[in-house]
C-alpha cells in the first residue's frame, strides 16, 4: 500500500473525492493546486491574521475556564495535602500517576511522527509533524507536573536532582522513580530543541510576511535572523537528521522507564516483563488518537484539506489500529500469563480485575479500546474524518482507563486481604484530571493562533518533489 | 536551465556607487530551485568562491555546488554524547559507590545494569544539545541584521524565490563583469547589496 518512492499512478474514480492508488487507497500526500506561494500564505496567515476569531473563542473560552479549575485544585492541594485525594493505603498512587502516565503516553505520537516516521522516509508526516511536536510538549508539560504534586512536598521537587546538597544526600540512581526524573526532562529537552529547530525557518517565513512592526520584530526575534542560506541548511538538516536519530531510541525509550516504575515492584498485575514494550504500543496508540482528536476539527476550521490530505488521516488510522492490535496482544498476555504461572495471586488478581469492584472498568476499557477501534479496518471509516475522530475518542477514553486499571485495580488487591481497599475519587481528583486538559487545550490553543502549525519549509520540499515527479 | 526567457536587452549596469567599499555583492533572483542549483555550479566553475545562495527549503545539492565543506554538527554531537554518557556513569559511580554508599538488596555498589537508563538519557539530552547549539553557533545565528534584507526582493527567500549572492570580496569579483556574469545566467533580477 505505501510504497517508499510513490510514483504510483493516481486514479480518479466517480463517487470518490480524492485520487486514489490502483489499489484504492488514497493517493495524494498534497494538493495538487499547492504551490510555494500558496502554502506560505495559507499557513502563515494564522499567526498573522487570526481567521476564525470566533470559533477560535468559543474553544480556547472552556479550555481556559478548566485551566483556571485546575489552578483552583492544585491551589488547594498545596495548601491541605494530597489527603484532599481519594488516595489511602493500599492505593497510595491514584489519579495523580494514571494521568501522568496517560499525558506522557500522549505525548509519544509527537515524537513518533517527527522522529521515527522522519527516518523511514514517510513523507506523509511532513504536514502533521509540527503540530504534534506542539503537543507532545504540551503532554509533557501536564504528564510532568503529577508525580510532583504526588509528592506532598512539591516545593522540595529538588531533592529528585543529582547536586552536592548540604545534607550529602543522592537520589538512588537503582530506582526506576530516579530514572523518570531523567527520562521525563530529557525528553522535554529534546521535543523542545527538535520543534524549535523545524520552527526557526518558518518563523522567519511569519516574519518577511509580517506586516505590524510589533509582529515583525516579535516574529523576527523568534528566527533569530534566519536567512536561508545554503550554509544555514545544511546545518540545520544535519542536526535536524541528528535530533531525529537520537529521539527515535528515546520514543522507545521514556515509557519503557514509566513501565519500571511498575514491573520493577513485586506486585501481582505490575510485576511483568510484558510492560515495556506493552506501554510502548499503548503510548503511540494514544498518542495517535489524540493528533486525530485535535487534527480533525483544524483540518476542518482552517481548510486545510489540500495540506493534511485523507490520505494522512488514513495512514494514521492504520497506525492507530496497528497499535490496537499491540496493546489487545498485551491483554491477551496478561492473562494468559497469570493462567500460566501458576502464581495464587497473580490468578487471584486477573479473577478480581475483571469481576472484582472494577470489573465494570474493565469490561469498559475492553470495549472502548478494544473492540470500537476494529471500526478501523473499514477505508470508509478511515477516510470519514467525523467517523474516525469519534473512534480516535474511544481509544483516548480506553488509555486512560486502562492506566486505571493497572494503577488502581491491582493496588487495591493484593497479597493481603486484610490491607484490600476500595480507591474512590473525590471531587478534587477529577478537578485535578479535567483542569489538566484545560491545561493542555489552552495552550494548545495558543500555539495554534500564534504559531506557523504545519511545517512550511517541509511542505514546500513536497511541493518541490511532486514538481520533479519524485512523489 | 530555463533558456525559455530570453531577454531582449542585457539590463542596464546600475550606478556605480562612488565608494566601491559600500558594496558588498550582487544578488541574483530565481524562480525554481534547480535554476538556482545550476547557476550555483555555473558561478562555481568560472571560478567564483566567495558566494553564498537563499533558499526557501533546503536544496540537497546546493551546499556542494558552492564548495561548502561537510557539516561539523555530527562531529559535536558525538563529542556531546560522549561526554554526556561517560559524565553521567561517572556521576552515578561515584555518588553511589564513594559519596553515599548503600547497600540494596547485597547489590554491589557499582551495580552497573542499573545506571544504563540514566546514562542513556544523559547521553541522548547532551548530544542533542551540542548538535543544537553547534547548529547555532555554525550558522552565526542569533545574528538578526544582515545587508541582503535590505534588498526588497529578498523578502521571498522565506517563501517562494531563489537567491544567489556573490561577494565582491571574491577575488575574481570585479563589478562589470561580475554583473554580466549574472546576466548570463538569466535571473530575474539582479539588485546589489549594500551595507548601509
Amino acid at each position: 500500500m505505501e510504497t517508499i518512492q510513490g510514483s504510483e499512478p493516481r486514479l480518479s474514480i466517480p463517487g470518490k473525492p480524492y485520487p486514489v492508488t490502483t489499489l484504492g487507497f488514497p493517493a495524494e500526500m498534497i494538493g495538487p493546486h499547492q504551490t510555494y506561494a500558496r502554502v506560505s500564505e495559507q499557513i502563515a496567515e494564522v499567526p498573522l491574521r487570526h481567521p476564525h476569531q470566533k470559533l477560535w473563542l468559543l474553544g480556547f473560552a472552556p479550555a481556559f475556564t478548566l485551566l483556571l479549575v485546575f489552578g483552583i485544585a492544585v491551589g488547594y492541594l498545596l495548601y491541605r495535602g494530597v489527603g484532599i485525594w481519594g488516595i489511602q493505603i493500599p492505593v497510595a498512587w491514584g489519579f495523580a500517576i494514571v494521568n501522568f502516565v496517560w499525558w506522557i503516553g500522549i505525548g509519544h505520537a509527537g515524537t513518533f511522527i517527527s522522529a521515527i516516521l522522519l527516518l523511514l522516509l514517510q513523507k506523509w508526516r511532513t504536514t502533521i509533524n509540527r503540530f504534534t511536536e506542539a503537543m507532545t510538549l504540551f503532554a509533557v508539560i501536564c504528564a510532568g507536573m503529577f508525580p510532583l504534586l504526588h509528592l506532598g512536598r512539591p516545593w522540595t521537587f529538588y531533592f529528585l536532582l543529582p547536586y552536592p546538597d548540604t545534607m550529602a544526600l543522592w537520589p538512588q540512581f537503582r530506582s526506576p522513580l530516579v530514572w523518570d526524573i531523567f527520562a521525563v526532562s530529557t525528553y522535554f529537552t529534546v521535543s523542545l530543541l527538535f520543534w524549535y529547530m523545524g520552527l526557526l525557518p518558518d518563523l522567519a517565513t511569519v516574519r518577511d510576511k509580517a506586516r505590524t512592526k510589533w509582529k515583525k520584530i516579535l516574529y523576527g526575534l523568534g528566527a533569530l535572523g534566519w536567512r536561508g542560506s545554503a550554509r544555514h541548511w545544511q546545518n540545520h538538516q544535519s542536526a535536524y537528521l541528528l535530533l531525529g536519530g537520537l529521539a527515535t531510541p528515546l520514543v522507545l525509550s521514556v515509557h519503557s522507564v514509566v513501565s519500571f516504575d511498575f514491573s520493577v515492584a513485586q506486585l501481582p498485575g505490575w510485576h511483568s516483563t510484558i510492560f515495556p514494550p506493552y506501554f510502548v504500543a499503548g503510548a503511540i496508540y494514544s498518542g495517535f488518537a489524540m493528533v486525530l482528536n485535535l487534527i480533525i476539527p483544524i483540518r476542518r476550521i482552517f481548510g486545510f484539506q489540500d495540506l493534511i490530505t485523507v490520505r494522512t488521516l488514513n495512514n494514521m488510522a492504520c497506525v492507530t489500529l496497528a497499535t490496537c492490535w499491540m496493546v489487545a496482544y498485551g491483554y491477551i498476555m496478561e492473562a494468559f500469563m497469570a493462567w500460566y504461572s501458576g502464581d495464587v495471586f497473580e490468578m487471584a488478581m486477573m479473577r478480581d480485575r475483571a469481576f472484582g469492584y472494577y470489573g465494570w472498568v474493565f469490561w469498559l476499557l475492553m470495549t472502548v479500546n478494544v473492540v470500537i477501534p476494529q471500526l478501523l479496518w473499514s477505508r470508509k471509516v478511515r477516510t470519514n474524518d467525523i467517523a474516525l475522530f469519534f473512534v480516535a475518542l474511544s481509544a483516548n477514553l480506553g488509555m486512560w482507563l486502562e492506566r486505571f486499571v493497572i494503577v488502581v485495580q491491582s493496588l487495591h488487591h493484593d497479597f493481603t486481604p486484610a490491607k484490600w481497599a476500595n480507591f474512590i475519587p473525590t471531587i478534587w481528583d477529577w478537578a485535578t484530571l479535567f483542569g489538566s486538559i484545560g491545561l493542555f487545550l489552552t495552550l494548545m490553543f495558543l500555539f495554534v493562533r500564534y504559531f506557523p502549525m504545519i511545517s512550511v519549509s517541509e511542505s514546500r520540499e513536497l511541493i518541490a518533489q511532486r514538481k520533479e515527479g519524485r512523489l | 536551465m530555463n533558456a525559455t526567457i530570453q531577454l531582449e536587452q542585457p539590463r542596464p549596469l546600475p550606478v556605480l556607487t562612488e565608494d566601491p567599499q559600500e558594496l558588498i555583492g550582487f544578488l541574483a533572483e530565481f524562480k525554481e530551485h534547480d535554476q538556482l542549483l545550476d547557476a550555483a555550479r555555473r558561478a562555481y566553475a568560472a571560478g567564483y568562491r566567495k558566494m553564498d545562495a537563499y533558499s526557501p527549503f533546503p536544496i540537497e545539492e546546493l551546499p556542494e555546488a558552492l564548495g561548502c565543506r561537510p557539516s561539523l554538527v555530527p562531529m559535536f554531537a558525538l563529542l556531546g554524547g560522549m561526554a554526556g554518557g561517560l559524565g553521567g556513569y561517572f556521576m552515578e559511580w561515584y555518588s553511589m559507590g564513594r559519596l553515599y554508599p548503600l547497600n540494596v538488596g547485597g547489590r554491589p555498589l557499582n551495580s552497573w545494569p542499573n545506571f544504563i537508563p540514566v546514562v542513556f538519557e544523559l547521553t541522548v539530552l547532551i548530544a542533542s544539545l551540542s548538535a543544537f547549539t553547534a547548529m547555532l553557533v555554525l550558522n552565526r545565528l542569533p545574528h538578526l541584521h544582515h545587508p541582503v534584507f535590505e534588498v526588497p526582493e529578498f523578502e521571498r527567500a522565506s517563501i517562494d524565490r531563489f537567491f544567489l549572492f556573490i561577494e565582491s570580496e571574491d577575488q575574481k569579483f570585479e563589478q562589470k563583469r561580475t554583473w554580466s556574469f549574472l546576466e548570463t545566467l538569466v535571473p530575474l533580477t539582479i539588485k546589489e547589496v549594500r551595507d548601509e
